[in-house]
């Protein structure tokens, strides 16, 4: 009973490690498509930011600074997709893309004329990165059973950037469903000629959309570079804005279920590993490549609506043209 | 999507504009490559004298630009249909594994006469098969192409690491590849190709596939210009509720789109497996799914500008290779970074200059049109 439940934190702490860049990739696309523009670079954002942030933290030894550099280029980054999208019409899919392209090859180009380490960053040492933080009384309380464990093993112990991911959770729902910004950009995301006349600015709104969705990639991309690992490695977002694409859409375009759904992707990640070779009574071996699969084929089930239906904000990847 | 250029006339909308986008992003390339302290004239010298300055180069530069070609299109076809098929990668994985899969099955009882036209349809059909199920999903469930094609390229790619690390694994090897196919199983290599007739030409991995390459070029204009199926896909396309109204079935033509796409992206797994590698291994597409995003968009989703992008990419890959052997300092991503910055400028940004490029023309013009009436 006690090997099972630490095992179950151990588990646990391992998902929600595995979870926070999506979260926050997830929350990213989440302001950005409920305003109608469609974001398939949150994958190029994390990953930009990550090196960006990687390399401040080598050079300078701040977390903050790092984090600082690592925001202000997923927001520049954000801002030119808005540019591409909001500003001159472009498809959002194409801006998306080229964002994700251009990031991966660059990141590396920058990296060698940098570093000289094949595309790599030094790596930092613990002065330089997110550490654990110990929660209040989280020593003192770890003897006292289950509650105990919970509260020092799980709960405590994380870096600050986890912490915020979850915060960055309810901070959207706020947003999103609490206050009058929110309001409009959910408006915007569904019909936009109804924001123009009542007299808002349709660009401005999702300018500001797309800003906050380049904040909270650059802060995942921090986590990556800082928190998870000491460094950066070439292509080391490695597909997970994707998934967190897929888990926002997973949620519907809403924070609380998409906070589920990356929850649930990083269990799977999680448990890929261990569950390597081990035979399930009635489907024998399942192959690990199976499970890592998972998320992306419960995504097209889901869209395909065997699993409720998934529906866009209906504006979502429609430029908006003013009436003349 | 764009009301900016239409008073210009044509020459300037796909002539000039494009090669204005195309220069921006190559400037913006020379910027890169002077930040990280190398000349970008230099550059450009040694990739264009690696690329096309001797026959090996050449041979690269082309076989590089068959698969882009193949890609490219892809891209090209749905995209008249009005759709993004961005799961190129996995299809062209799909295709080498139907490739990859006759040969295994087949390349010690039968002859290439037999085994090259059954390794077309191999492709073909992996390929179209692969993007069939997102294209039925978009038809008739409603959800979204991009997304879903995005997904089945991760797929794709954890089902050939699980078949070739658990199943096609030559049996005593670590690496994850098959065994070699045997000779009735490659496709002649242009050099040999060129030698029956008496040409003489350096090795190098271009293979026979360009010429099937560039069949498919003539077929798909054809397709698109030239026959009632291509109208209805440019009917959907252009309007897809006017297209209802014409008679068309919407959802029957996307579907068969995208098997043509998914199709011709097929076909760079027989480029690659039967044509380079000659046996089934990981990671062989090596994001020629996505650069065909870029060639598309620079080639305007025609066939010919689809070549001529291709070509221009197998000169930045192979004189990327080179340049990267040559100047240590700039590494072979930087093609990916300028492949980046062509999708940015000739795609997303492809009217961003155009009202200036209208001034322009229209401060110019009135002093030349008087002197028309008059003569």
């Amino acid at each position: 009973m006690e090997d099972a439940f630490v095992f179950a934190v151990l588990t646990a702490n391992a998902t929600v490690r595995v979870a926070t860049p999506l979260i926050l990739c997830a929350m990213a696309g989440l302001f950005s498509e409920r305003s109608g523009i469609i974001d398939i670079g949150l994958e190029g954002k994390m990953l930009g930011a990550a090196f960006i942030a990687a390399s401040v933290a080598a050079v300078t030894g701040s977390v903050w600074l790092a984090l600082a550099a690592g925001v202000a280029l997923a927001v520049c980054l954000a801002l030119l997709h808005g540019f591409a999208c909001i500003t001159h019409n472009g498809n959002h899919v194409v801006s998306g893309v080229a964002i994700n392209i251009l990031v991966s090859g660059l990141t590396v180009v920058l990296g060698i004329a940098w570093f000289q380490r094949g595309g790599q960053t030094p790596g930092v040492g613990p002065e330089a990165r997110f550490m654990p933080l110990e929660l209040p009384l989280a020593s003192a309380l770890a003897d006292v059973p289950l509650l105990g464990t919970l509260y020092s093993g799980f709960l405590s112990g994380h870096n600050l950037l986890v912490y915020t991911a979850f915060f960055a959770v309810f901070a959207t729902w706020w947003v999103i469903y609490r206050t009058r910004f929110g309001l409009r950009l959910r408006a915007v995301g569904e019909n936009p000629h109804a924001v123009d006349t009542a007299g808002i600015s349709v660009a401005w709104l999702r300018y500001r959309a797309v800003m906050i969705c380049g904040l909270l990639t650059g802060i995942a991309g921090t986590y990556l570079a800082i928190a998870q690992n000491a460094g950066f490695v070439r292509d080391m977002s490695a597909g997970q804005g994707y998934i967190a694409l897929a888990a926002m859409i997973f949620g519907k375009w809403r924070p609380v279920p998409a906070l589920g759904a990356c929850l649930m992707f990083g269990l799977l990640d999680a448990v890929a590993i261990r569950l390597q070779g081990v035979v399930v009574p009635g489907l024998g071996e399942v192959p690990v490549q199976l499970i890592q699969a998972l998320p992306y084929i419960l995504t097209v089930v889901l869209l395909a609506g065997f699993i409720g239906k998934a529906v866009a904000p209906k504006a979502i990847g429609v430029p908006y043209v003013k009436e003349a | 999507m764009n009301t900016d250029s239409r008073s210009l006339p044509r020459w300037i909308d796909i002539g000039l504009i494009p090669v204005i986008n195309i220069a921006l992003a190559l400037i913006v390339s020379g910027l890169i490559i002077t930040v990280i302290g190398e000349d970008p004239l230099v550059a450009v010298t040694v990739m264009v004298k690696g690329a096309l300055g001797y026959q090996e180069g050449i041979g690269y530069t082309l076989y590089y630009a068959t698969n882009f070609i193949f890609t490219g299109l892809a891209v090209a076809v749905a995209f008249h249909a009005g759709l993004f098929n961005i799961g190129g990668e996995g299809q062209a994985y799909m295709g080498g594994l139907g490739v990859g899969l006759v040969m295994l099955g087949f390349d010690a009882a039968l002859p290439i006469a037999l085994l090259l036209p059954l390794g077309l349809l191999a492709s073909a059909i992996f390929g179209a098969a692969w993007a069939a199920v997102p294209a039925y999903l978009q038809a008739y469930r409603g959800s979204h192409i991009v997304i879903t094609t995005i997904m089945f390229n991760f797929i794709a790619a954890a089902l050939m690491v699980y078949l070739m690390v658990n199943v096609l694994i030559q049996p005593g090897q670590m690496s994850p590849q098959s065994r070699e196919f045997s000779m009735s199983g490659h496709l002649p290599f242009m050099h040999e190709a060129l030698a029956w007739i008496g040409i003489p030409f350096a090795r190098s991995p271009l293979n026979v596939s360009i010429v099937w390459a560039l069949l498919c070029c003539l077929g798909l204009g054809a397709y698109i210009w030239r026959t009632r199926w291509g109208y209805e896909l440019r009917a959907v396309g252009h309007n897809e509720r006017a297209a209802v109204y014409a008679g068309v079935n919407p959802r029957r033509v996307i579907v068969v789109t995208m098997c043509i796409s998914g199709g011709l992206a097929g076909f760079v797994g027989l480029n690659e497996v039967m044509g380079v590698h000659h046996r089934l291994l990981l990671d062989f597409t090596a994001g020629y799914g996505f650069t065909g995003i870029a060639v598309s968009l620079m080639g305007r989703n025609h066939p010919i500008g689809v070549v001529l992008a291709s070509l221009l990419f197998g000169v930045l890959y192979q004189g990327g290779a080179e340049l990267a052997f040559e100047v240590p300092a700039i590494t072979r991503e930087m093609v990916v970074t300028i492949q980046g910055l062509v999708i940015l400028f000739s795609g997303a940004l492809a009217y961003m200059t155009a009202p200036w490029v209208e001034r322009v023309y229209h401060a110019v013009k009135p002093r030349r049109a008087p002197a028309a009436s008059e003569a």
